[in-house]
């Protein structure tokens, strides 16, 4: 039955593209539904026709844009509750600094982590060299390391006193650090270096899927026609991937801002980090609300600066695209080659990975000691992980789908499942501590409300249901993180032509069906990267659990940060390397589910 | 759209039902049990309430907020399961009573071991521990002597280490100052403080210590009792390195009024809408007991509230602890202020 279905789509959707060819890259043609009730009159059929119109799914869309806003809205009151004399200060003491430092980290981050991520991507994608297969899936594991830990780490590697500087000095015949020693690592080209090196598999990701489903016959086209294989790389390839890029780079930065971590540790005074001095130094909520939202504004104006500058360019390419054939090198080009691709994985991920390793091994004796209190975080981290991505990958999927739909619908329909979708996308832009207080009021609003509830049914006063179970965690984590699925699967339907839902939408689909019979297989790799890269994010969350955690609840990163809090750091490197350990899973699971096709 | 609502409506019924069955699962918090809510790091003070279940028999169930202690409670209001708050640093402290989240405690035990000056007038908050922030200086360095004002002398240009200015150490030592010496000269010794930085302040109060090792700074502000964790940590271990590369001298302010050292606490309250009133006294009670305070001190390397305490050999050897006769609520007055001086001089930058 199946199979016979997924035959005639594909007869239909030929035909649809030889018919639709014509005018398929100005994405102009719609297939309309007929409306009214011709076949099967009465209400329930309406309603089904409404929503075969497309006004069902951007309702969904916009009722989950509702809820990652409720934070925001609750910022904007705390933001109402304070004055606004605090500016005259921060206009002329704080804001220059922490708006030039945010901006250089931006940037510097932004250029660092787009050179190393289609770099690497390129290089594996287009050439055949030593260790490529091996490499094309370690390129993905930095993501594994979150960002407070790196810092720690490469703080301890690169000390004057640490072993990279020992050695230095023991070459260069000096004795103490006080005759000679490199620059310090608390600096912003500190700070761009490490961000950049942990979070450049996000553009990696993106980009390199983009050039082993997209690129193959094109790039040979173009190589046929006579471009070299630079011009190939900066004609072809890297416009082509600019909408993979665009979404990595994105995910990169917005993880650059909210980071308050490795940015404290490392001394730069950014915006968030000013956001947090006036809430938690100052007790100033409200002001510290007001700059996040100035924050969130600027943050949603250059994201759709980067979509309208790509407005006019559609994407959509056919399905079966083979892979393109990578080059085979040899001798010492391919040496540099894999040289070249080693030096992401290992500052990355395997100096930081060694260093925790070396210092777990040290304390060996003490994971024994510690060995409940480990399996114990270590379930919490894992369940609450699993439902968060569960939900945020549904969450995700409507919210796409709804974008989708509402452009064969009417105008407005679009419009409104556009703004939901990006609307959607702004927890990720928050600092994780200013989302979590801005969850908190919500949440706990919804407890009372809830429990008022229960105890008029005559129940026993339940207490705080969301706040008390986790449940809190799970959504606080969906919204936050709901920009990753709503970008991965955006990015993954850009690439099933339109053709494939007009063919089963002409042989009857409704929107639903559509979606689960054809489009939903097709995305299965999308969804798979969404889950493992927001699975992975859940692990390493931090700032909204500490705040939102139920008693006696430690997760792997909380535990680790008790640790670090009392500035034994080294001491919490079980944790950490149980944190890391714990997100190679996915992130292997990811690269083997990725790349599969690339092989 | 009742049809979109449809599954939606049984997705959100399934979810409540199953809050419903995690908030079963997640209420396994005993009427008996105490709540604390603490920004103070769990390793520091689970060793206290270990031994407190082990004497009384009373479970404590504890969740480390690290920020936002305030925001939670207030709004879990009357529902909050927590009784006992508790966080380091006065300001802190004066602001969980100010955001009216505690509630004042009769009781003759706090009433008698803790001097009137380190609990609220209406005893709304109690001081557990002190803390002196002293300073670091390389062990070979011939200084005995120190007062806060010598960190901005030129002679420590590039040499002096110290953690963000921001932080809540920082921001009292300099609200101190700013009652000792007035707001203007704090802000000339913030600049020749920051002139003097030999790298950024940033980092915690152990980094000094590690700093002063590596050879990036000569002297530096911190913690007293970090020494002794790390003086008392197992030789061989990087702590212990650090440790031994330094010494404690602890700085007075110049000021004829002071001589002394600057001291800042840790302390508690009893939360408002607290569902074991009764749990949470006899919590704070015991912290205040002679084996309690006795842990603080040679477990947690801080000076005890309660007079007569034995302290550790390490914080021992620091000598007579003379604080600074400054009332701790004069110095949160300044706390703001601080701040924005240290945004102002940019220290941090």
């Amino acid at each position: 039955m199946a199979s016979t279905t997924k035959a005639r789509l594909d007869q239909a959707a030929e035909a649809g593209q030889t018919a639709a060819a014509a005018d398929l890259s100005r994405n102009s043609s719609q297939v309309r539904q007929p409306r009214g009730s011709r076949y099967a009159p009465g209400l329930s059929n309406r309603l089904r026709n409404m929503l075969r119109a497309g006004i069902g799914w951007p309702s969904a869309a916009l009722l989950i844009a509702a809820c990652v806003l409720a934070p925001v809205a609750a910022l904007g009151w705390f933001a109402l509750q304070g004055d606004s004399s605090h500016w005259t200060h921060l206009l002329q003491f704080v804001l220059p600094t922490a708006m030039t430092n945010t901006v250089l980290l931006l940037l510097g981050v932004g250029v660092l982590v787009a050179c190393l991520g289609v770099g690497s991507a390129w290089l594996v994608t287009a050439y055949d060299f030593p260790l490529r297969r091996t490499l094309s899936w370690a390129l993905l594991l930095p993501l594994a390391v979150p960002t407070y830990i790196v810092a720690f780490a490469y703080l301890d590697i690169l000390h004057p006193i640490g072993p990279v500087q020992g050695l230095i000095r023991d070459i260069l015949g000096y004795d103490s650090p006080r005759q000679f020693r490199l620059p310090d690592l608390r600096s912003l080209p500190g700070a761009i270096f490490l961000l950049g090196f942990v979070l450049y598999p996000y553009v990696y990701l993106s980009t390199r899927i983009m050039f082993s489903t997209q690129a193959a016959s094109l790039l040979e086209a173009a190589r046929v026609l006579g471009e070299s294989g630079r011009s190939v790389f900066f004609r072809v390839a890297l416009p082509m991937a600019r909408p993979a890029i665009a979404v990595g780079v994105s995910l990169a930065l917005l993880e650059t801002l909210n980071d308050i971590g490795a940015s404290e540790f490392l001394g730069i005074q950014t915006l968030t980090v000013s956001v947090y001095t006036t809430w938690v130094t100052r007790n100033d909520l409200a002001g510290a609300a007001q700059i996040a939202l100035a924050m969130l504004a600027i943050v949603a104006v250059l994201i759709l600066a980067e979509r309208h500058g790509r407005r006019k360019q559609r994407y959509a390419g056919n399905q079966r695209a083979r892979a393109m054939c990578p080059e085979r090198l040899s001798g010492l080009k391919a040496l540099a080659a894999c040289l070249l691709g080693c030096i992401p994985v290992a500052v990355g991920f395997l100096a930081p990975a060694a260093y925790l390793l070396n210092e777990t091994l040290k304390r060996l004796h003490q994971v024994g000691v510690v060995s409940d209190q480990l399996l114990q975080s270590a379930w919490n981290t894992v369940s609450i992980a699993f439902c968060a991505t569960l939900l945020t990958l549904a969450c995700g999927l409507v919210v796409a789908w709804a974008v989708r739909c509402a452009r064969q619908a009417s105008s407005l329909a679009h419009r409104l499942a556009q703004a939901g979708a990006r609307v959607a996308t702004t927890g990720y832009a928050l600092p994780g501590t200013v989302l979590a207080i801005g969850l908190l009021t919500p949440f706990i609003m919804f407890d009372h409300v809830l429990a008022a509830m229960l105890q008029l049914l005559g129940n026993a006063d339940p207490g705080l249901i969301l706040m008390g179970s986790g449940t809190a965690l799970v959504l606080a984590y969906a919204i936050r993180f709901m920009a990753i699925s709503i970008g991965s699967l955006e990015a993954g339907l850009a690439r099933i032509p339109p053709s494939m839902e007009q063919a089963a939408r002409l042989l009857g689909e409704s929107p639903a069906g559509a979606l689960r019979r054809v489009h939903l297989p097709l995305l299965r790799p999308a969804l798979g990267a969404a889950a493992l890269l927001v699975f992975v994010d859940a692990m390493k969350e931090l700032s909204a659990t500490l705040l939102l955690r139920p008693v006696n609840f430690d997760t792997l990163a909380t535990w680790l940060y008790a640790e670090a809090a009392r500035g034994t750091y080294e001491e919490g490197a079980v944790a950490a390397l149980a944190i890391v350990l714990a997100g190679l899973i996915p992130v292997i699971l990811l690269a083997r589910t990725q790349f599969k096709m690339s092989r | 759209m009742s049809i979109t609502n449809g599954p939606r409506f049984l997705a959100r019924n399934l979810m409540l039902a199953g809050a419903v069955t995690l908030s079963a699962m997640a209420s396994a918090a005993h009427a008996a049990d105490v709540t604390l809510y603490t920004t103070r790091e769990p390793g520091l003070i689970q060793p206290l309430l270990d031994q407190f279940n082990k004497d009384t028999g009373v479970k404590v169930n504890t969740v480390f907020v690290k920020d936002g202690l305030i925001e939670r409670v207030r709004a879990e209001g009357e529902k909050s399961p927590a009784d006992v708050l508790m966080t380091v640093d006065i300001g802190n402290l004066l602001d969980l009573v100010d955001a009216g989240v505690t509630q004042p405690v009769e009781s003759a035990t706090l009433r008698e071991v803790i001097p009137a000056n380190l609990r609220g007038a209406d005893n709304q908050w109690f001081t557990l521990s002190l803390r002196d922030r002293v300073a670091y200086v390389a062990k070979d360095l011939d200084v005995d002597a120190l007062t806060y004002e010598d960190f901005a002398d030129p002679k420590w240009k590039g040499k002096v280490c110290i953690r963000s200015g921001q932080h809540p150490y920082n921001t009292a030592l300099i609200a101190a100052m700013i009652a000792h010496d007035g707001a203007e000269a704090t802000e000339e010794w913030l600049r020749k403080v920051k002139a003097n930085l030999g790298r950024k302040a940033a980092g915690g109060d152990r980094d000094v210590a590690r700093d002063i090792l590596g050879g990036i700074c000569d002297v530096g502000i911190a913690n007293a009792y970090y020494v002794g964790r790390m003086k008392n940590a197992e030789p061989g271990t990087d702590a212990r390195k650090w440790g031994d590369a330094i010494k404690v001298v602890r700085p007075t302010f110049a000021n004829e009024k002071s001589r002394g050292t600057h001291v800042n606490i840790s302390g508690a309250a009893v939360a408002k809408h607290a569902p074991n009133r009764d749990g949470a006294v006899q919590l704070l009670e015991y912290l205040v007991s002679d084996k309690a305070q006795s842990l603080y001190a040679m477990a947690n390397y801080e000076y005890p509230v309660k007079a007569g305490v034995t302290l550790d050999p390490v914080v021992a050897s620091f000598g007579k602890l003379i604080i600074d006769p400054l009332p701790l609520t004069e110095i949160a007055k300044h706390r703001k202020q601080a701040s924005e001086l240290v945004d102002k001089v940019g220290f941090n930058n």
